[in-house]
């Protein structure tokens, strides 16, 4: 189930947060605007507020029950994609951001020099060197992701969180399950953590 | 701004932009007409569910207790958290095999875990263990999972905060002769905390967002949970969220413009070596926490 959510909400916060990023660096302002507003605001609200809102105010009061109003544990595990996917989607953006900012203008400028279009600007010069720098900061938000599905369990999805709590609360070894548990993510989140900073040491711009 | 990727628009550049503008405008409009009309259908702006937040019983009954827990949880956490994220910080620095390994690995440990999963474990074993009285046990959890999953990251931000700093600091130090520790306290140290300041304060907005972690799942009294009292009291669900927000909204983005003006003042400042940590350069401080988390 954990494993599902991230899945899930990466792919979905990916190209949303691409979006973004494209918004936030684009020439036209009123999407800057929206962009810069989206993140701004996204950033600052609790993850769990955003994911019990999904629940109590989307599903109960607006009626969006993502195509399965009748089941309900898929109806919730759809909405904390949602949730999820929505406030990842912040982070990401942000990251892409940075990366393109690290591009030394002067890279640009020679780009342009030499009569390159827009598009070959950033698709040639600009954009291959801000996703090399960037790959270590998406690491993080990937890894934040993983541990942030746990708040799913705010709304009944039955991941790692909810599991753990019914299973204390139906025996009594508490330290073993919550090792168990430790275990898990860590088991999820290390590999991850070193072989995307493996990958972004190697990848990275040498300057 | 000028970016980098594009230059100053020409005549075509510029209706294109235009167009660009209109079309985007349009699709905003679109959206937030959409929201409104399915609030409206649903009678969601009824002045009646918006008519508490004007009046004081609704802050002081339910808003300003929570408002008041939520900052307890958060200071008390920070406060505990500083100190043992330094010693652990420092000592993942040591010169000794075993103080460094120990403390690489509490600190890698208690990253990789998720902030809820430390507080549900801290709750059973208050539960437990001691005799916390059931009061104030939510609170206690909420603290102890927020200081674990915090003294790492902020031992990390420690750590980055003293590789920062110019190598000659430490060997003019020892140069005079100072020892190990003398350095560490009288040089070191010093000037690390005034390049870490910004982080370590981006760090509270992480902390402010992960106590509504406990509200929710540890039956915690704090903002978002006297929120759902609230709306179970007036029936205002959406409102009562939309306001929820706009506070936690309001409090995060206060504390980032302080650590940006800081991180600003720091660099222009005299007496630092002109290194400042942003926010974002320590690894894994960022989206975290659980919500934040992360």
């Amino acid at each position: 189930m954990t494993v599902k959510l991230t899945a899930l909400s990466a792919l979905g916060s990916l190209v949303w947060g691409t979006l973004l990023a494209g918004m936030r660096v684009s020439p036209v302002p009123l999407m800057r605007g929206f962009g810069t507003a989206y993140v701004n605001i996204v950033r600052n609200i609790p993850l769990t507020v955003i994911i019990v809102f999904t629940s109590l105010g989307l599903a109960d009061i607006f009626g969006v029950t993502m195509g399965a109003s009748d089941d309900f544990p898929l109806q919730g595990f759809r909405l904390a994609v949602l949730g999820l996917t929505a406030y990842t989607a912040a982070f990401v953006c942000e990251a892409l951001r940075s990366g393109i900012n690290t591009v030394p203008p002067g890279q640009a400028e020679a780009a342009r020099a030499i009569g390159l279009s827009f598009s070959q600007v950033l698709g040639l010069v600009v954009l291959p060197q801000a996703f090399r720098s960037v790959i270590g900061p998406l690491a993080n938000v990937l890894i934040a992701l993983t541990k942030n599905t746990t708040v799913a369990a705010a709304i009944g999805v039955a991941e790692a969180a909810s599991l753990m709590k019914t299973m204390i609360e139906n025996e009594a070894q508490l330290v073993l399950i919550g090792a168990v548990f430790a275990f898990g993510f860590v088991v999820l989140t290390l590999p991850t953590g070193l072989a995307l900073g493996w990958l972004s040491k190697r990848l990275a711009v040498k300057r | 701004m000028t970016s980098v990727l594009y230059d100053a628009p020409g005549p075509r550049a510029k209706q294109r932009n235009v167009v660009l503008t209109i079309v985007f405008f349009v699709l905003l409009a679109l959206f937030l007409w959409w929201i409104w009309r399915t609030m409206d259908d649903k009678g969601q702006l009824k002045w009646a569910l918006w008519e508490p937040f004007t009046t004081s019983q609704a802050w002081t009954t339910y808003l300003l207790p929570g408002l008041a827990n939520t900052m307890k949880a958060a200071a008390l956490s920070m406060v505990i958290a500083l100190p043992l994220g330094a010693v652990l910080g420092i000592a993942r620095m040591s010169d000794h095999r075993w103080v460094r390994v120990p403390a690489g690995v509490v600190v890698e440990f208690f990253r990789s875990i998720p902030v809820l999963l430390l507080m549900l474990f801290a709750m059973e074993f208050y539960v437990r263990s001691t005799d916390v009285s059931s009061e104030s046990r939510p609170l206690y959890a909420v603290v102890t999972g927020l200081v674990l999953y915090n003294a790492s990251v902020l031992a990390e931000i420690v750590r980055a905060g003293i590789l920062s700093l110019p190598r000659g600091q430490t060997e003019a130090a020892l140069a005079i002769g100072l020892r190990k520790g003398q350095t560490m306290t009288n040089v070191l140290l010093p000037q690390a905390v005034t390049a870490m300041l910004p982080a370590i304060v981006s760090q509270l907005v992480v902390i402010v967002k992960d106590t509504a972690l406990g509200g929710v799942m540890l039956n915690f009294t704090e903002l978002l949970n006297t929120r759902s009292t609230l709306a179970a009291n007036y029936a205002n669900v959406v409102a009562s969220f939309i306001v929820v927000a706009a506070i936690f909204i309001v409090i995060n983005f206060l504390i980032t413009s302080f650590a940006s003006w800081l991180e600003g003042r720091l660099r222009r400042g005299k007496k630092s070596t002109g290194v400042v940590l942003g926010p974002a350069t320590v690894a894994g401080t960022e989206a975290t926490g659980a919500g934040g988390s992360i």
